[in-house]
């Protein structure tokens, strides 16, 4: 059978560049069990933010197949050598990805808003002091500020301008980051949530989420009373 | 980079209003040869702005492109073809991204283009 992830011996790796992680171990694992909706759901264009090594990104273009119809993959990093990292990491395995060496997503959410049908986001999630935030090199790929929640509160508003009707998110949390309450965010801007896997390691206990659009009042409201009763416990 | 990605990039300098499209600065184009597929092109097309595209595909030197289309063009092979070539087997590896309000170049290094900001543009 063939693979259905990018094999880690092919992944590509550089001093400055994100080494995949129990963290993107957990997004690729929550990716893979969900791939069947994956398939089903047909997307067009396919995004990462902040690719790393590009072992997300290779993993999902690997796990959606390369034939025929292939999505749109596009993956933008703010460090040039994780760029470059992706598109050895890409190579390696057969698939391609159009990378953009930017912060977020700036530069793209003009022309690409309402158009991204599946995005992927392993963020930057450790607390840590700001001043780490966004600066040079290694740092920047786990330096999170407070609550490690600096990135993360960049990306959501990002992510809903760029998600299409149908658009899904999945994003990596951390306890500290205080999962429910960003779910309780993407409520307010009309996304349900789910944490599709959930797995503690020795030092962090990762969520993976899954934010999708959803106009179903009724829905919404058990949601929000669901996440309400998490936040107030 | 291929052209449909430059057709998704606009300038984010801080103040510009009418950062798309941006201008192509060619040093070298290269051709890779990607799966032609009917279904990827059409919905691609209503997501792109075709005078850019057409535009983008002359700076690269593919002048193949009609000035304008609409979705019934979508009935011809040939025009599917060329909008195939121009939009994904088209790369942009060196060269620059010029914003058409301020001048401000983007390099596009390896096939990459660079959007980071200098602080004083955020
Ligand atoms: C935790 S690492 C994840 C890397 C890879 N996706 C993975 O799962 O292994 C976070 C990545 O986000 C990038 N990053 C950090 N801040 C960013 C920003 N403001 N814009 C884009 N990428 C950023 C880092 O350079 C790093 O590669």
């Amino acid at each position: 059978m063939h693979s259905r992830t990018a094999k880690i011996a092919l992944v590509s790796s550089h001093p400055e560049v994100y080494e995949p992680c129990d963290d993107s171990f957990a997004l690729v694992d929550a990716l893979l069990a969900d791939r069947t909706n994956l398939l089903q759901h047909h997307p067009s264009i396919c995004m990462e933010i902040g690719c790393g090594s590009g072992y997300v990104i290779t993993s999902l273009a690997v796990m959606l197949g390369h034939e025929g119809f292939v999505p749109y993959y596009i993956a933008t990093d703010i460090n040039r050598h994780a760029i470059r990292a992706t598109r050895e990491t890409m190579d390696a395995h057969g698939v391609y990805t159009e990378l953009v060496n930017t912060d977020i997503t700036s530069g793209l959410e003009k022309r690409l808003a309402g158009s991204v049908d599946v995005l992927v986001v392993n963020p930057p999630y450790v607390p840590t002091p700001e001043d780490e935030v966004g600066c040079e090199g290694i740092t920047s790929a786990w330096a999170g500020g407070e609550n490690g929640r600096s990135v993360i509160d960049k990306i959501l508003p990002a992510a809903d301008t760029l998600l299409s009707e149908k658009g899904w998110l999945y994003m990596v949390t951390l306890t500290a980051n205080n999962p429910s309450e960003i779910c309780l965010e993407m409520r307010k801007k009309g996304y349900a949530s789910r944490i599709i896997l959930q797995r503690s390691t020795e030092e962090e206990s990762l969520h993976i989420i899954k934010f999708w659009r959803d106009s179903d009042s009724e829905l919404e409201l058990n949601n929000l009373n669901y996440w309400t009763k998490l936040v107030m416990n | 980079m291929r052209l449909l990605t430059h057709n998704m990039l606009s300038s984010n300098i801080k103040g510009v209003a009418n950062g798309f499209p941006l201008k192509i600065e060619v040093v070298t184009v290269v051709e890779k040869e990607v799966e032609f597929n009917i279904e990827f092109l059409k919905k691609m097309f209503s997501k792109v702005e075709w005078k850019a595209l057409a535009e983008a595909s002359r700076t690269m030197g593919y002048t193949e492109l009609p000035e304008n289309a609409d979705a019934s063009m979508l009935d011809s092979d040939d025009f599917l073809h060329k909008f195939h070539h121009a939009l994904l087997e088209l790369h942009l590896e060196e060269g620059a991204l010029v914003c058409p309000e301020t001048g401000r170049k983007f390099p596009v290094n390896k096939g990459v283009p660079n959007m980071l900001l200098h602080e004083d543009e955020v």
